[in-house]
């Protein structure tokens, strides 16, 4: 028995020093900032679409994706203030893939502050989300900068109440990327105001973080990488000095620079969803300083999914901790016109895998 | 009798040559190729449904989950060396690695007409991209 007990603790110490051992937690703190505020760090977790296939039973390699990440998470030394969740907890909506999905995400050991995505919204229209889990949209501060989470992934009235028989086909029909029958994406004109008059009272040399799920501009509408009033949102957000939108939906590496806003994606932990630039038949609009990340080999089941911490210090450091791959770094803001990655931005530095076809 | 013999084969070869006459190598017109096209067309449309199913596979995932508009399946490059099988293989061995893998699915006959709908729908969303046979 006793024997027993420790070989089931040494595997158990065993598992833990393994799971450590695979856990980059070595945080950069490089000041490059010109008024560098108080430091700190947050992580980003996003897409997981924890899918229900019948009854107790759910997709495991969705389920593994966002299982890691929360370990992975919970192991960070220093530990992150907080944790983003950006966005689809849900596949398609249910109850049992959200209570499923928050049984994994209440072993965080640090709070959560959440982003809605369209695969959480479409069946009930938000209801299960504002009871049991998050406002849609509201703002907090936090060490000097101020944070904006808004739901970006409504879409016009006709398609959201008229034109579907059931929420559950409205639901599928939203789910589907490629759906030629689908709807843009939109933040409207509620939002907008709200975002208006909560920004009213915050001075420009704030630094301003704004949590979306799908991207606050246009890269390619056909799979919704699009928000169809972006253009309004940035127009909210230009008097600020220095602002960063951080989003899901786009399952990958993505970074971007519109005048005075940064864009950063980051990977689902569920699958990686392929760039814009592999279909073949329609123009696209991948930012081109973006450094694409490795075309995923699909015999590892991780590659390609992943989650992110930040560290703000004046300026920005998005750290990609990419499954199965070299871990990116992208540094944003203090003396960088745009976002840079810290490795492979110079084209002669890139490698072959990030060439997507 | 041989004369009937001589006869029976001469009505054979005037069979034959009449065929021949009604029956040229290539004869087709624009309703031929509307009616041919409908039918590739119709076979293309049950992939994508195929594509867009949950239940091709048996865990309700569904290809287009990572491969919307059948994106990063190059066609054009197969058959090719797959690294991760050791050998030259066709498209259709990634579908069905696809659909026993990630869809947790049985795998379907080459002749199949889901295999077929599925190469021609993945095909289909790949057309005019060269071909590149081999390409990594």
């Amino acid at each position: 028995m006793s024997r027993e007990m420790t070989r089931r603790t040494f595997l158990k110490a065993a598992g833990v020093l393994t799971a450590a051992a695979a856990v980059p937690v070595g945080l950069v703190e490089t000041v490059w900032g010109q008024k560098p505020g108080e430091k700190f760090t947050f992580a980003y977790i996003s897409d997981p679409h924890i899918t229900q296939i019948k009854g107790t039973e759910f997709v495991r390699n969705f389920e593994r994706g966002l299982r890691k990440a929360v370990l992975e998470v919970n192991f960070m030394d220093p530990a992150p203030d907080f944790v983003v969740f950006g966005g689809d907890l849900a596949q398609l909506g249910k109850k049992e893939e959200f209570e499923h999905g928050l049984e994994i995400m209440k072993d965080l050991t640090v709070p959560v502050k959440w982003v809605i995505g369209e695969h959480d919204y479409y069946l009930d229209l938000g209801q299960y989300w504002q009871e049991k889990i998050s406002p849609l949209y509201y703002s907090f501060d936090h060490k000097g900068v101020h944070f904006v989470v808004l739901t970006s992934i409504l879409t016009d009235d006709d398609w959201t109440y008229r034109r579907w028989p059931t929420p559950e086909e409205r639901m599928l029909q939203m789910a589907r990327l490629d759906n030629p029958n689908g709807s843009p994406f939109m933040v409207k004109r509620e939002q907008r105001e709200w975002l208006m008059n909560d920004l009213a009272k915050i001075s420009h040399e704030t630094p301003l973080v704004v949590l979306s799920h799908s991207p606050l501009y246009k890269i390619f509408k056909p799979w919704n990488f699009w928000t169809d009033d972006a253009e309004e949102v940035q127009a909210i957000l230009k008097p600020f000095k220095n602002v960063t939108v951080l989003h899901g939906h786009v399952h990958q590496v993505l970074y971007n620079q519109i005048g005075n806003i940064a864009f950063n994606a980051f990977m689902g932990t569920a699958w990686p969803w392929p760039y814009p630039v592999s279909y073949s038949q329609l123009p696209n609009a991948v930012p081109s300083i973006t450094v694409l990340m490795n075309r995923a080999d699909p015999f590892k089941e991780r590659d390609g999914t992943g989650w992110g911490h930040l560290d703000v210090n004046g300026g920005m450091l998005h750290h990609y901790e990419l499954w199965e791959n070299t871990p990116r770094v992208v540094r944003v803001g203090g003396k960088m016109k745009t976002p840079e990655d810290t490795a492979y931005q110079n084209p002669a530095e890139r490698i072959l895998p990030q060439t997507h076809y | 009798m041989r004369k009937s013999l001589y006869l029976f084969i001469g009505f054979v070869l005037m069979t034959f040559s009449v065929a021949l006459l009604m029956a040229h190598a290539d004869p087709f017109t624009k309703e031929d190729l509307k009616k041919w096209d409908e039918a590739f067309t119709a076979v293309t449309k049950e992939g994508e449904k195929l594509f867009h199913s949950s239940t091709l596979g048996k865990n309700s995932v569904s290809c287009d989950m990572c491969h919307p508009n059948a994106s990063d399946a190059h066609p054009e490059t197969y058959p090719k060396f797959q690294k991760q099988i050791g050998k030259v293989v066709g498209l259709r061995d990634m579908i069905n690695w696809c659909i026993q893998n990630p869809l947790e699915g049985n795998p379907l006959a080459a002749d199949d007409p889901k295999m077929i709908a599925l190469e021609a729908y993945i095909t289909f969303e790949r057309r005019g991209v060269k071909l590149e046979p081999g390409k990594h």
